[in-house]
């Protein structure tokens, strides 16, 4: 058995473009065939007389190959290389084989021969457009519990993966003068064109190959070659230019704002063994200065009775797998067109040796040319006449043909029938830039008019057909200049829009216009019946042009039926909306590197490997990982919080604070410019003292706070909460530019810059002090809220005397690259003295001891400063702050506003949990009155019972009050208190 | 993404180095302790909201920093200009308006009546 | 009208679905009105409906500058649920959700609502105690919503990752049962045909270029591409328009018009059982009917009457839906879109009187526009009718924004610290 014969019974000698001895294995179904490389998985089948590959959404109807390219409606398959790299819904006539590939049939069970779904298409009569909005109502729960679960079964194509890809994806950026979108004659021409001026250019397919048309029509020469050979020497000379990129496999999806354009590149798909550092496609995300659309056209099928049987495809695909794949599509080859185009097909199979059964032409006159041809060949040509059925059930057998206008039928035997209605032009790309399109009337079709962005259309897109006007067109659009000679066999005329004989409105055949989605003709009359007159509606209630083709196929025919419906003309009726992706785009591809670690990379601390390594388990906070606590052996949760709690009171605990955001503020306007942003007076702060600021918005609520250390006169040192540094910085950035420019202030963002060590206890002083150079942090020189520069251990630092605890405490601001080495000295020194580590867990427990607040958890955007129980910190001398007039709104000043206190609960063993509402009387009916939330809750180890912190209205009018707790299992009686729990005449801070 | 011209940086960049920061020209109010309750919400919270031109605040945050003004068609998302912050509201030369609206006319239609091609 | 069933169905299967009838009329506009809606979405369509069947008034015309249902009712991602946390939104969404578990039957149309579940993940302690606080307050009004551990979660949705290597690995969920989806055009057809039925214009492809005021300042009606039509009261759901029709009367309200994209995948088998959303990652989920996976993207950042935006937000969405759903990495995108969202300062809507005598306003659905549409439409029409506001929508006025009585859903989920 000879190579050729092996790749299918199908292959005819010395037609294709592919080697015979290079072969690829792969299954359909379980079953083994041989192909060749360069083959599509649809022309591998077909080698092999393999036309059903698929089932139909609605009716499962069998289905088989239609077309050879993208705009594919039902030969969609599931491949797979291994279990985990499986893909569902790949179109057969993209995807090439590779050697190993397992390829299954969809929507089919048990078998694609017998598919019980199919008893749908008995059923059709009753599931005529939108049905289900007219039933499954009854009863009212049983639209989700009875008959969606039945839809949903039945609908959908593929099976969703069901492992977590292995493979990785890529991504780039680029910059180019001319984007070129489609390498056929048009676009090689406009390549060769703008290369020529120097120009950075970017040229871009989605076959394998360049050459678009020239795959099929073997009949055009260039330059005196064969256009196929023309185009890929054409592309051979552009790959040498170093101004060119070359993209082949690789599909413009998206034509975005300002130029920009997204690309999806395959680059492994079709190998039988990729190597591992290859990614499976690439995103390319370009930035052009002019776009060359030069997409070509996609020819439309024939709408009749049963026109969607297996075995019945477009002219173009037979002749582009017979010219390049070198597959007959069938033995005894019927005709039906509307356009001289496919008597090319027709012309191409028999001189390759296929018997023609005949052309059924729907035209009383079609091209004198090739009528001709056909007389030459020995083609029977029946003009004037239409197929008005099909027979045969898993493939087609027979057509039925008529006389336009007669009723005597003939049934033709065929094994193949092929079709062509015309060619719509490729404008989803013109559209998607946001240019209007205007509907060409001779030709009914719709053709770029008024351009949104800088490009050109041309070649098939443009509705340019005669090729030397097309090389003209694309040479001009490229903006340098090229010869190319070229010539058609023949001049093409023809075209229709719309059912044809037998699939009128008086009709009830199924003639399908919207493959995959089962619509025919007769659903957008009945859509057009029931009211739906916007084309919009149209589609939606028939779902015509929402598969996975978007339309590619269905959408002029489905307009031209709507409009004789209407019996408006087409352009009233208008056309969907073409929208981005022009193909499906793999999520993997869009996403490229953004996962795993560089999802969204998570910000760590100078001593977060130290901490790691003590043990601490981390908490996510904003994209900053904190140590949460640092449990010992045998320790859960609550009892290492415990013992860090009593640990840091009794002793002393040493805190990672440097995700603290941290500005430096500086110029001669410094005081003034703080004054301005925060509720604070800041010019009566002295060099070296500090304070807890409280920043509003404009509206009055609080939006950030932090401490605040003047260095000197003309230098602060700013810290803001974790996650509002970015923002505090811009809000910061944007007064200072825009209202009070006139301020000599530099703002630059710290936070980065320093590691922040606390620490906190009693023995807080006796920890560090050993490691202070150059100051004296006596209680008497260094009091409670100094700050000072000084060196830690021979390192520059900055020694603030704050504390967050309400204990005896230091923070130690040192450069990020010493912080490891500073943060183990004084962990070492710490721990000898039986001080320990703490996390943000005790941090919060012991702040809340003191009734200190996190602005973000205690507080929610609503909260002003007076509601916090700040209004000490509101300057009343100022005459201006952001956030003064705010303050003063009606709602902001009334009473019985919700004001942070504390709660403490009846049974002081009971935690409250943090986000329960607060009620006066817990036995109110539903909905009840709600008072206010929990905003912080812990058990206390050092107060020996559960604190709590609350928003409740009127709360500081309540003192001593009981409130009540509702949880869904029982209702907790607390008790209103002031916020202080633990220290409440605040000796301990100093020592 | 939008490609943006930052008057600073006298260069066209990515939109991903810009954050958008609101309707432009609006002062905030000298004396602004003394303005009624209308006055702030107005000032804080009322906005054109234009379809069409509008002036408008970019910050060059991921570039130089700066915040800026722009002048933008709301329809097409073209950019008239761009200039820079504490310039008065800078007029569009006639000819980008009136392409501007000529693109108004022909884009805003293209999707409002999806049925409508010409 | 005629009664839509399996009955009728099976009746008009043997006569090739010829007898139906159109589902709404398409009239050329009378001279005036007792009331005109400007704007034929779901708000609109749905107040007609309600005037017409609760308040007795049928004398209306819905005007509308495209197509019935072609705004943010055709364009957005069908996500319902009622598990707000101000009692202003718990009262308006529950009052929807509530209509929405009749409607189709109210409407005799088929609005497939599917209360198969709204999962909101939370990934770290800020998340909890905001979900635990939306938790406890819905429950204290009477509306469901739950808290689920990671494995509750996972047993609910079995293609959620909740390992604790993620980046954000969940800590828990909150789930409101009776959240769900609709089918949004049905929504839309729905009213339209209900209303067409008891009266109602529906004026489509007629633009609205002005509103006619009388001496003392109040409505006389509207200009239109098809002319001067009269009306008494003017009631305004616009969506994404709103701020433009409004500055007709000479109204200011405080609304941004932005991009709103959202992408739905190929079609697949059952895959995905309910909605899941994640605030943390930014993304929201779920499956059709039809087996897409229905994906809803941020906002571009600048206003925008476009109906475009970026890529990047598009690429930054499924970022953030594969880090959730790995195994979704070979799911296709099949196609994206964009929508216009009219958001107001606190992220709340406006519903209410208007400074002009007759003008009534209900804007600034923001993304929560679809889940509101019965119970905003029902509200809406209670206001048109009686000319105050509804109880259950009192807190939703305009002039919030001068007292700085804000409903702020947005702020009450916070920042992280």
């Amino acid at each position: 058995m000879s190579a050729s014969e092996n790749s299918g019974g199908f292959r005819i000698k010395g037609a294709g473009r592919h080697t015979p001895a290079r072969t690829a294995r792969f299954t359909f179904d379980g079953k083994s065939y041989t192909a060749l490389e360069g083959d599509t998985v649809a022309s591998a089948l077909l080698a092999h007389g393999v036309h059903l590959v698929g089932r139909s959404f609605k009716y499962h109807r069998p289905r088989g190959i239609l077309t050879s390219g993208p705009e594919e409606p039902n030969a969609l398959l599931d491949v797979s290389r291994d279990a985990a790299r499986r893909q569902p819904n790949v179109r057969a006539t993209v995807q090439e084989v590779f050697d190993g590939a397992k390829i299954a049939s969809q929507n089919r069970w048990p078998s694609l021969t017998f598919d019980v779904g199919g008893f749908n298409d008995v059923l059709s009569p009753f599931f005529a457009a939108g049905f289900y909005y007219k039933t499954f109502m009854w009863p009212r729960e049983a639209w989700h519990r009875l008959y969606e679960p039945i839809i949903r079964r039945a609908a959908g194509l593929g099976e969703a993966p069901k492992e977590v890809d292995p493979d990785h994806y890529a991504s780039r950026f680029a910059h180019c003068d001319v984007l070129i979108a489609g390498a056929g004659v048009a676009g090689l021409t406009a390549a060769l064109s703008a290369a020529s001026t120097g120009a950075n250019v970017f040229l871009v397919d989605e076959q394998p190959e360049v050459g678009g048309a020239l795959h099929y029509d073997a009949a055009t020469t260039i330059d005196g070659q064969n256009g196929y050979d023309w185009a890929q020497s054409a592309a051979a000379r552009l790959k040498a230019m170093p101004n060119v990129t070359l993209l082949t496999r690789t599909t413009v999806f998206g034509y975005y704002n300002h130029g920009f354009i997204g690309l999806a590149e395959r680059v492994t798909d079709h190998m039988a063994r990729p190597g591992r550092d290859l990614p499976r496609e690439r995103l390319w995300q370009v930035r052009t200065k002019k776009v060359v659309i030069a997409t070509g056209s996609i020819e439309r099928h024939m709408v009749f009775a049963n026109n969607d049987r297996p075995g019945i495809m477009l002219a173009s695909a037979a002749r582009s797998f017979l010219n390049h794949h070198g597959v007959a599509v069938g033995r005894n080859v019927g005709v039906y067109t509307a356009h001289d185009s496919a008597y090319e097909a027709a012309f191409d199979l028999k001189r390759a040796g296929v018997s023609i059964a005949a052309i059924v032409d729907c035209r009383a006159d079609p091209g004198a040319a090739v009528l001709e041809e056909a007389r030459a060949l020995g083609i029977d040509v029946l003009t004037g006449h239409s197929v008005t059925d099909t027979a045969g059930r898993l493939r087609i057998k027979s057509m039925t043909v008529v006389r336009n206008g007669g009723s005597d039928t003939r049934k033709i035997k065929v094994d193949a029938l092929l079709m062509s209605a015309g060619w719509t032009p490729s404008v989803h790309l013109f559209s998607q830039s946001r240019g209007k399109l205007r509907f060409d009337d001779s030709n009914q079709r719709f053709l770029p008019d008024i351009y949104a962005q800088n490009c050109v259309s041309v070649g098939g897109c443009n509705g340019t057909d005669d090729i030397a006007e097309l090389i003209e067109e694309a040479s001009a659009a490229g903006g340098g200049s090229v010869s190319v000679t070229a010539a058609n066999r023949f001049e093409w005329t023809g075209g229709m829009i719309g059912a044809a004989e037998g699939a009128g409105p008086d009709t009830a055949v199924k003639a399908f216009v919207d493959f995959q989605h089962d619509v025919t003709a007769k659903d957008i009359r009945l859509a057009v019946r029931e009211g739906m007159h916007s084309i919009e509606h149209i589609k939606r209630f028939t779902t015509n042009g929402m598969a996975s083709d978007q339309g590619k196929l269905s959408n002029m025919h489905g307009l031209a039926i709507a409009a004789e419906m209407l019996g408006r003309p087409i352009p009233q009726v208008g056309l969907t909306t073409f929208r981005a992706p022009y193909t499906p785009v793999t999520y993997g591809t869009l996403v490229a590197h953004s996962r795993d670690d560089l999802f969204d990379p998570a910000r760590k601390t100078p001593m977060h490997a130290l901490q790691a390594a003590a043990g601490a388990e981390f908490e996510d906070v904003g994209n900053w990982k904190r140590a949460w606590y640092f449990p010992k052996r045998g320790e859960d949760m609550h009892a290492a919080v415990n013992r860090e709690c009593r640990t840091v009171r009794e002793i002393g605990g040493v805190f990672d604070a440097s995700t603290l955001g941290k500005i430096e503020v500086v110029g001669p306007d410094a005081a003034q410019f703080l004054n301005l942003l925060y509720t604070n007076a800041w010019d009566t702060l002295k060099p070296g003292k500090s304070r807890y600021g409280i920043m509003t918005r404009e509206d009055g609520f609080i939006y950030d706070d932090g401490v605040v250390g003047r260095l000197a006169e003309d230098r602060f040192h700013v810290t803001t909460t974790t996650g509002g540094a970015p923002r505090v910085l811009h809000h910061m950035e944007d007064y200072l530019q825009t209202e009070f420019p006139h301020l000599k202030v530099w703002l630059t963002s710290t936070t980065e810059q320093w590691a922040v060590i606390a620490v906190q206890g009693p023995k807080a002083r006796e920890i560090i002090a050993p490691l202070v150079e150059g100051l004296d942090i006596s209680n008497e020189a260094f009091p409670h809220m100094s700050v000072s520069e000084c060196s830690v251990m021979g390192v520059p630092a900055r020694l603030f005397r704050m504390s967050f605890t309400g204990e005896l405490g230091f923070e130690v601001n040192v450069p990020a690259d010493y912080g490891p080495a500073v943060w183990t000295a004084i962990r070492d020194r710490a721990e000898a003295l039986g001080a320990c580590l703490y996390g943000t867990e005790t941090m919060h427990v012991l702040r809340a001891e003191k009734g200190y607040i996190i602005v973000g958890q205690d507080t929610d955007g609503t909260v002003t400063p007076e509601d916090a129980g700040l209004s000490w910190a509101v300057s009343k001398k100022k005459t201006d702050f952001v956030g003064i007039r705010g303050l003063q709104r009606p709602d902001l000043v009334r009473g019985g506003r919700k004001q942070l206190v504390g709660l403490k609960t009846k049974d002081p063993r009971d935690v409250l949990e943090e986000g329960a509402q607060i009620v006066a009387d817990p036995n109110q009916p539903k909905p009840m009155t709600m008072l206010g939330h929990v905003t912080s809750s812990y058990w206390s180890e050092n107060c020996g019972r559960s604190i709590a912190m609350a928003l409740v209205a009127g709360g500081k009018a309540r003192m001593g009050e009981t409130l009540y707790v509702p949880m869904a299992d029982r209702t907790i009686a607390v008790e209103v208190s002031d916020m202080v729990f633990f220290d409440k005449e605040g000796g301990r801070i100093n020592g | 993404m939008l490609l943006i011209h930052c008057p600073y940086c006298e260069d066209d960049r990515s939109e991903l180095e810009f954050r958008w920061a609101g309707e432009a020209h609006i002062a905030r109010p000298e004396a602004i302790s003394e303005i009624s309750d209308e006055e702030f919400a107005e000032y804080f919270f009322l906005r054109n909201n234009e379809k069409g031109l509008t002036y408008e605040r970019w910050r060059h945050i991921h570039g130089c920093g700066r915040f800026f003004n722009a002048a933008r068609d709301t329809v097409s998302d073209r950019f008239l200009m761009t200039y820079k912050a504490g310039l008065p509201k800078q007029p569009v030369p006639v000819a980008d308006k009136m392409a501007a609206t000529a693109e108004e006319k022909t884009v805003e239609t293209w999707e409002a009546t999806e049925g409508d091609a010409r | 009208m005629r009664k839509y069933s399996v009955f009728a169905i099976a009746r008009e299967a043997i006569r090739a679905h010829k007898g139906w009838d159109a589902q709404w009329t398409s009239p050329e506009p009378r001279s005036s009105y007792d009331v005109i809606i400007i704007g034929a979405g779901g708000h609109g369509l749905g107040a007609a409906y309600y005037l017409a069947k609760e308040h007795g008034i049928t004398n209306i015309a819905v005007i509308e500058r495209g197509w019935l249902g072609g705004g943010n009712t055709g364009r957005n991602t069908t996500i319902i649920r009622s598990n707000y946390l101000y009692e202003e939104s718990m009262d308006i969404y529950e009052h929807s959700l509530k209509l929405w578990e009749g409607l189709s039957q109210e409407l005799n149309y088929n609005v497939m609502y599917s209360p198969r579940g709204v999962m909101m993940l939370s990934h770290n302690t800020h998340d909890q105690q905001s979900f635990k606080r939306h938790i406890n307050a819905n429950r204290l009004y009477g509306i469901d919503n739950e808290w689920l551990t990671p494995e509750q979660a996972k047993a609910f949705v079995p293609v959620l990752d909740i390992s604790k290597t993620a980046r954000y690995a969940i800590n828990g969920a909150a789930l409101q049962r009776r959240g769900g989806t609709a089918r949004h055009d049905a929504v839309a057809w729905g009213y339209a045909r209900a209303a067409s039925d008891r009266g109602v214009h529906i004026i489509q492809n007629c633009e609205v270029t002005g509103i006619r005021r009388g001496p003392g300042g109040e409505v006389q009606g509207v200009e239109t591409s098809k002319g001067f039509i009269g009306a008494k009261k003017i009631g305004v759901s616009a969506a994404g328009h709103s701020s433009v029709v409004m500055e007709m009367a000479g109204v200011r309200v405080p609304l941004a018009s932005n991009p709103l994209q959202a992408l739905v995948s190929e079609p697949l088998k059952p895959i995905f059982p309910c909605v899941v959303m994640s605030n943390t990652v930014h993304a929201y989920i779920s499956q059709s009917d039809k087996g897409e996976l229905v994906i809803g993207a941020g906002t571009d950042q600048y206003n925008s009457y476009s109906q475009t935006g970026g890529l990047q937000i598009i690429t930054h969405t499924l970022d953030a839906i594969c880090e959730l759903f790995p195994i979704f990495r070979r799911v296709k995108m099949m196609r994206q879109w964009g929508g216009i969202t009219d958001n107001t300062p606190d992220r709340s809507p406006i519903q209410g009187v208007t400074p002009v005598p007759g003008l009534y306003v209900n804007c600034g659905w923001g993304t929560g526009g679809f889940k509101a549409t019965p119970g905003s439409a029902n509200l809406f029409a209670h206001l048109i009718a009686t000319g105050a506001p509804h109880r259950l929508a009192a807190g939703l006025n305009l002039d919030r924004f001068r007292t700085g009585r804000l409903i702020d859903e947005a702020a009450a989920a916070a920042v992280a610290h």
